[in-house]
């Protein structure tokens, strides 16, 4: 019973780390996806070159890598320090998420009818007028689904941080497996379940609150 | 003089030439109705009038000023552009409401916005009198300005909440001031829509196709609506394919085809005696339509 009420104290200081990575790469991949959306519908064009191909490149490439390359590129190619590892996954993650972010918010902004920007545009509506007033709740509401799916891939892919050794939970389960003790490892789920939960039944009642106009 | 001049309109998108030198003119209170089949220029013609779309060349005057002219105007910036397109106003096919917003708020949004621009200006106005106002003076006139723009605050609200208001009983949709779009029938959409446009006053309101997406049986209520304004002495210019609305509604019919005015005079002279090939074929065309 002493053992098992370690293991959960333990393993609770892990997902700790875990919601750090989690809430960290919302808070700065968010509003970046929304620069690089702008950015890959952009009518200047070597600028939405520029964006398309650092989105397929990041998108094309495992996350696992993009760790490691933020992680041990700066030291190996710059011969700078190396930085923190918490900070290096942070990174790796928000520009990540960022590129999958932005390509779900283009989606969103691009499904908006032209009809709506011009009805804006005849009664006299600067553009950010026009996108705050009139297009932006209409393209959250769109995209709520597809950004509630990211965001709980976003809940388990922060597992993958163990990889420079951050102590996330299931690094923490894994270390007791090494010493012997598998159970921990599988224990993690119901951390992982009991956060996507509370995260579904937010989405839900966001998704119910839109739900009072149809677009 | 003219209310509306438009002289020489021409609009190319890539390689076609979607308007070959359009001109007209429209006396203030006059109906406006521009006919022809689809792709005639009619719509892109409506939105250079309010330019969500720029001529390429061509100048419009409104009350005897030019407005517009597309040798300076091409570039002009999205400030200017607006400030222009206040002078007209434009019912969509599509109504395009607001969805997020209450009727309404979607006729009273435009307006605040203006307004709120307007107060903004002010403020500054007072800061600047503030400054240059004597050290002993100033706690004094601050709470003059405060009183003041408190004042104006209030009154814009009240007042466009009271036009908006008008706007709606005008279109008989008073009792649907707090639904939602998606809860109203197409033709109730498109008569907030008008109420809308109206709620900027503009000089010209312009239809574009305000029926096509309507059910037969709600056209009736929208022409009504747009018949009501015509009393009230509204300057207005309606692409329609409703031939008998333009014959009974407008004061003048121009028929488009390709491009250019085919025909133009009043409707009993369009309508009854076409001295174009194009027009008669085409009016031949819609009235067989109806008895297909």
């Amino acid at each position: 019973m002493n053992f098992f009420f370690e293991v959960t104290l333990n393993l609770l200081s892990g997902f700790g780390v875990t919601l750090l990575i989690f809430a960290a790469t919302l808070v700065f991949a968010l509003p970046l996806g929304l620069v690089l959306s702008f950015g890959s519908m952009s009518s200047f064009k070597p600028l939405k070159a520029v964006v398309k191909v650092f989105v397929w490149i990041i998108r094309g490439t495992p996350l696992m890598l993009q760790i490691l390359v933020v992680y041990y590129g700066p030291a190996l190619i710059f011969g700078w320090g190396f930085l923190e590892r918490v900070v290096a996954v942070i990174v790796a993650f928000v520009i990540n998420y960022a590129c999958y972010f932005s390509e779900i918010y283009r989606g969103g902004i691009q499904s908006i009818s032209k009809g709506q920007y011009e009805a804006g545009q005849v009664l006299g509506m600067t553009r950010s007028q026009i996108f705050f007033r009139v297009v932006l709740l209409q393209v959250i509401k769109r995209i709520v689904p597809p950004m509630s799916n990211e965001i709980i891939t976003l809940v388990k892919d922060t597992s993958l941080a163990r990889i420079i050794v951050v102590e996330e939970i299931l690094k923490v389960a894994y270390d007791y497996t090494i010493k012997g003790t598998i159970w921990p490892l599988f224990y993690t789920a119901v951390y992982y379940l009991i956060f996507v939960g509370i995260l579904t039944l937010l989405f839900g009642y966001i998704e119910k609150k839109l739900n009072y106009f149809r677009v | 003089m003219a209310f509306l001049e438009i002289e020489n309109y021409t609009k190319r998108f890539g390689n076609t030439e979607v308007l070959k030198g359009i001109s007209f003119t429209l006396e203030k209170g006059e109906v406006l109705a521009i006919i022809g089949s689809s792709g005639g220029g009619k719509t892109t013609l409506l939105r250079c009038l309010n330019f969500l779309e720029m001529p390429d060349t061509g100048v419009l005057r409104l009350n005897g000023e030019t407005l517009f002219d597309a040798e300076q105007d091409r570039r002009a910036s999205d400030a200017d552009i607006r400030e222009k397109r206040l002078h007209f106003g434009l019912v969509f096919q599509q109504f395009n409401l607001f969805p997020q917003y209450t009727v309404l708020r979607n006729i009273t949004l435009a307006q605040t916005l203006l307004a709120k621009a307007d107060y903004r200006a002010k403020c500054a106005e007072c800061r600047a009198q503030l400054r240059a106002a004597p050290k002993d003076k100033r706690a004094a006139l601050r709470a003059e300005q405060k009183r003041v723009l408190a004042q104006i605050r209030d009154g814009q609200k009240q007042r466009i909440e009271e036009n908006a208001l008008r706007l709606l009983e005008r279109v008989g949709l008073t009792e649907k001031k707090n639904a939602y779009p998606f809860e109203l029938s197409g033709g109730q959409q498109q008569r907030v829509a008008i109420a809308r446009a109206l709620a900027l006053s503009p000089d010209i309101l312009c239809f574009d196709e305000p029926t096509s997406a309507l059910d037969p049986e709600l056209t009736g209520e929208v022409l009504k609506v747009i018949k009501g304004l015509k009393s009230s002495d509204s300057t207005m210019i309606v692409v329609t394919h409703e031939m008998e609305f333009a014959k009974n509604v407008a004061d003048h019919v121009i028929f488009m085809a390709d491009g250019v005015i085919e025909e133009e005079g009043t409707p009993a002279e369009v309508f009854e005696n076409p001295k174009s090939e194009k027009t008669a074929a085409f009016l031949r065309k819609s009235t067989e339509d109806l008895f297909d």
